[in-house]
Parts: C-alpha cells; structure tokens; sequence
C-alpha cells in the first residue's frame, strides 16, 4: 500500500509544483525517490510532529497542498492539536498520512499501534477520513485525495498487502466498494483487514453461509446509504476493523442503523478498548485479538446462529 | 503614527476587556506597542485586499492577547472598529482569543500556545520554495517559549536559513501563575535564540523607533538567519494600577477601573 501511495503522489507532484510531501524523519528508502525527483517540493521536519503539522498548515494557506507523512501515531496523535486548530479549522489543503494502520509494525510494540486513529481523526470537523483496503484501493482514494485536497487522514497498511480487487476500482470521497451482492449476511470492512474478511466470507460460504462483502475506504463521509438498506435486506451486519471498538466503523455503522430504527442485529468486530502488550507479528497479533479469517468466521456464525435460534422461539 | 495607533489601541483594549467582561488585558496592553509599530511602519498589507498573495504574513501566536489584535486591524481599516464592542459578546465573531472566521487580516487562528512559530516557519519556507518576497511576522509571548513546538519551529526555521522570518517575544517576564524567571527560567533568552541559528536583537518592547528598526527585516532573497527580536515590555504597559501584576492576566477592568484606565492613556 505504501509503494502504490508514493508511486501515485510522485506522479501527481511532477505535474504539480504546489504539491509538497512533508515527512517527520520516517520513510527510509520509501520518501527517496520523490525527495531526489522532486527535492524542492519535499521537507523533512525533523523528529519534530508539531512542527511538521504546522509547517503542512502553514505552506497550505499559503496555497500548497501537502502531505504529511510518518507511521503508526505520530504524524496524528502526537500533533493532533495542530490537526485541530492550525488544519481543520483553516480547511487547509493537508492530508496526514499514517503508514502502519493497525497492528503492521507487529512486535515494535503498543507505542506503534495505530487502534484508535480512526475514532480520533473523525471526530475532528471537517475532516476527510479514509482507510483503504488494498493497494488498488489506495490508488482510487490517493486520485480524490490530490483532486478534492484536505483536511484529510489517510491511513495506510504496510507494505506487502494482497491486492484483493480483480477489477478497477473507483473510490470517490464518500463511497464504499461491494464486493459480492445477494448474501443473507453483509461484512462491512474498512483498511487493510478487507484480505481476511474476503478470506472468512470464503470460509463461511463452506458453512453454507453466504456473505456479500463491502469495503468502505471512507470512514468519513461515510456511504450510509448501503447500510440503511443493507437493515432490510440482510439477517445480519458485521463490521470488521482493525481498530478499537470505540469509535471506528462499528461504531459509525451502529451510529446510522441506530437512527435508522432497524432492528438488524449487528456484531463490532474489532479490538477491545485495552492497551496492547501481547508481542508478535501482524498475523499473530490479529490472530490473539479474533481478527483473523477463522476467529471472524466463528464469531459472525455464532451470531447468525444465535439470530435465528432466538428467531425461532419467537415464532 | 505609530504612537497614536498604540494610544488607539490601548483605549480599545481597556474598553473592549471591560465591556467584555473579558480576561488578558494586561497581556494586550503589553504588546500595543509592537502590534502599533508593525502595522503602521513595518508590514506590507493592504486593507482593501486582505488575502493579497504578496502581503507580509502576522501570526499572532499568543492569541490570549486577541483583543489588541482585533483592535489594530479595525483601526488599521481592516473592518470598522465599531463592531470591536461586540467583543466576547455572544453571537460576536470577536472571540477571545484570535479566530479568522469573518475577520478580515486575520491570517491565522490561535489560542493555544506554541502553534504560531511553526505556522509561520510554514509560511517563510512557501516563500522561498515560491521565489516570493514576503515576509512572516510571529508575535509569541515569553511564557509561551515552554512549549516545545517553540523550539522544534525554532530549530527547523535555523536549519533551513529562513531569513524573512521573524519572531518578535514579547517579554513582559511574566506568565499565568507568576513570573517566567521563576516558572521555567528562560535566561539567557539570547543566547538559546542564538545557539538555534538565529540573529537576535533585543530592544525596548515600548520605543517605537527601535522597534521599527530592528524589525524592519530587508527583503533580500539571500538572507540566512531569521531574526529574533527580545521585546523587554511591561505586562498591563501604559495603566500604572495594571503594570507588572498577574491579576491583569485574568480580571476584566471594572467600569471604574476603565475610567481611571482610560484617563492615563493617551488620546492620540
């Protein structure tokens, strides 16, 4: 996902000089080719995160558009007053982008968990929110992003990451992506998580289970539509992220059915709202917190099963 | 010029924090000095054509003192300083602290400290990476100098040779619960300017003609070091009852306060 980033927004800055990428000393061997084909539209701030935001703020109300840049919650949490006051509430032309959503940089620890991001950075106003979930993904969202400019959040997976769309994909701001139609149980996805909830959809088709995939890029705006109709046309919702349960598309998925009125029974699957100290890669990470194709499969089955038996008493 | 504007701008502050109701008088009337020599002899703007992409940039960092800011927009003609006494009102545009929303000249929205060097960093590096020749004007507080964004700011600005930013410190030694000597020790303040790549002038934060001169940055593309200018002012300046004490930080002028207030600053 971070090599199809900097392909594409290298691409973008040959073409626009207004174009600034600001990194915080991160991005070894990733920031090296824009930096040398493009060195006076790139910055590193320094391990310096406030400084960074504020200098993004200040070049983008002095009419450049940037990009600023680092892993896991550095260039979000440990700046996000500057996000708030000198980004949002200029509606500078900013995008933060975090490489490392979720549990990517693995054994480094809970400093290098990116879990409640998406919680933080939408609840901030006027702030574009997007996590796509591959690298095709990454292309369609990185296209509105250097079309429509910021205050946005781009979070990013890591590198490596299956492309999971056989086809092209469009992403405008605002839209989700589905994946299959015609299932009685829908699985909402949003970043890098979207491989193993296609692999549980498959697993789950062996239980005699069908389940419709849909992908939502944008956390914010979010495409409600599909939800409210998904109330009706499915037995059950499950949302899938690798992320906290507070706060992330669980909760905003939650947020539209709740007003909705639809009583379609909805399952969060997600991190708890706990400190992480469990050591390991990525895939065991995702494995010890129930985040893997198997543990998703489990959890949606016993809740359809629970639906129905619960179903069946009632009549 | 610049001495009336000051006046102008004093009489307005006491007014507005009184009629308000609102805190940091003493922080506005600390830097009426500055703000006054910077608008009537230093910055490049144009009241006509606020956004003006060639104009000098101000990023009233220590946005607590919002109300002398607003006050020299207005009689700099930005907008019309009747509407100053709408200050802190409800439904009023005239927050607090600085906000831009609906206020012509306003370049940046502050109020939390530490946010305007970087900002402005932000801004001198655009004009250079532009070839453009405007300058950026940062007015920071002493006590705002704590936070550490000051420095990351301060240290990137030294690096990278920013030289058409400059930040002006209003030093007026004191802070919200005491003095800046005693809170966190600043000094030697010179030198720590210094040691991050800096020029450094320190004059009388309240003589107009120093003020102007060393502020006064020349638009010269090659110029290295951005310039630090140490204000030595006087917290609640110009209000004997107000000068040197804390409470002005917090306590608005009472009406009787106001009068004695406004009978010891000039009338311009």
């Amino acid at each position: 996902m971070r090599d199809r980033f900097f392909a594409g927004l290298l691409a973008a800055a040959l073409v626009d000089p207004d174009l600034v990428l600001i990194t915080a000393d991160l991005g070894f061997g990733a920031v090296d080719e824009f930096a040398a084909v493009r060195p006076a539209q790139f910055l590193n701030a320094g391990v310096a995160e406030q400084n960074m935001a504020g200098l993004a703020a200040g070049i983008a109300l002095a009419g450049g558009r940037v990009f600023t840049y680092s892993i896991a919650n550095f260039p979000t949490l440990r700046c996000l007053e500057q996000i708030r006051n000198d980004i949002c509430y200029h509606h500078a032309d900013v995008t933060v982008v975090a490489v490392g959503g979720g549990m990517a940089y693995g054994a480094l620890g809970m400093s290098h968990h990116a879990t409640e991001d998406l919680a933080i950075m939408r609840a901030l106003p006027g702030m574009a929110v997007a996590a796509p979930g591959d690298p095709a993904e990454v292309g369609a969202v990185l296209t509105d992003l250097l079309a429509g400019g910021g205050p946005a959040y781009l979070r990013l997976g890591k590198t490596g990451e299956r492309t999971v769309h056989t086809h092209p994909v469009d992403a405008p701001r605002g839209t989700s992506i589905p994946l299959s139609h015609g299932g009685e149980v829908l699985l909402c996805s949003t970043g890098a998580i979207l491989d193993n909830v296609c692999r549980a959809a498959e697993l789950l088709e062996l239980d005699g289970i069908r389940a419709d995939v849909r992908s939502f890029p944008w956390l914010d705006p979010l495409d409600t539509l599909p939800i409210r109709e998904a109330a009706g046309a499915y037995a059950l919702i499950a949302t899938v992220e690798e992320h906290s349960i507070v706060g992330g598309l669980g909760s905003a998925v939650a947020e539209v059915l709740a007003e909705a009125a639809a009583g379609t029974p909805l399952v969060r699957i997600a991190l708890p709202n706990q400190s992480m100290s469990v050591v390991g890669d990525q895939e065991y990470l995702r494995g010890a917190y129930e985040l893997d194709p198997e543990s998703i499969r489990r959890r949606v089955r016993n809740h359809l099963e629970a639906h129905r038996g619960l179903a069946s008493q009632i009549r | 010029m610049s001495r009336r504007l000051a006046d102008a701008v004093r009489r307005h502050v006491l007014t507005m924090t009184s009629v308000g109701r609102s805190s940091h008088v003493g922080s506005a009337l600390s830097c009426a000095d500055i703000l006054a020599v910077l608008y009537a002899e230093v910055l490049r703007v144009d009241p006509e054509q606020p956004h003006w992409a060639d104009r000098d940039r101000f990023v009233m960092s220590k946005g607590h003192a919002g109300a002398a800011l607003y006050a020299v927009l207005a009689e700099r003609g930005f907008f019309d300083p009747a509407v100053l006494h709408r200050h802190y009102q409800n439904g009023s545009y005239l927050s607090g602290h600085v906000s831009h929303v609906g206020i012509p000249g306003v370049d940046l929205s502050t109020g939390s400290l530490g946010h305007g060097l970087p900002v402005g960093a932000g801004l001198a590096w655009r004009a250079r990476q532009m070839g453009r020749e405007w300058r950026t004007y940062v007015l920071l507080g002493d006590g705002e100098c704590d936070e550490g964004s000051v420095w990351e700011a301060a240290m990137f600005a030294g690096h990278h040779e920013l030289g058409l930013l400059v930040a002006v410190v209003d030093c007026n030694g004191l802070q919200s619960m005491g003095t800046t000597e005693d809170t966190l020790r600043l000094e030697p303040f010179a030198a720590k300017w210094e040691s991050f790549g800096w020029e450094v002038a320190e004059v009388d934060g309240h003589d107009h003609e120093a003020l102007a001169a060393t502020m006064r940055v020349p638009r010269e593309p090659g110029r290295a070091r951005p310039r630090c200018v140490l204000a030595r002012t006087v917290k609640g300046k110009g209000v004997s009852f107000m000068e040197n004490q804390v409470l002005w930080h917090y306590r608005p002028p009472s009406p009787e306060e106001l009068e004695r207030a406004l009978a010891e600053v000039g009338t311009g």
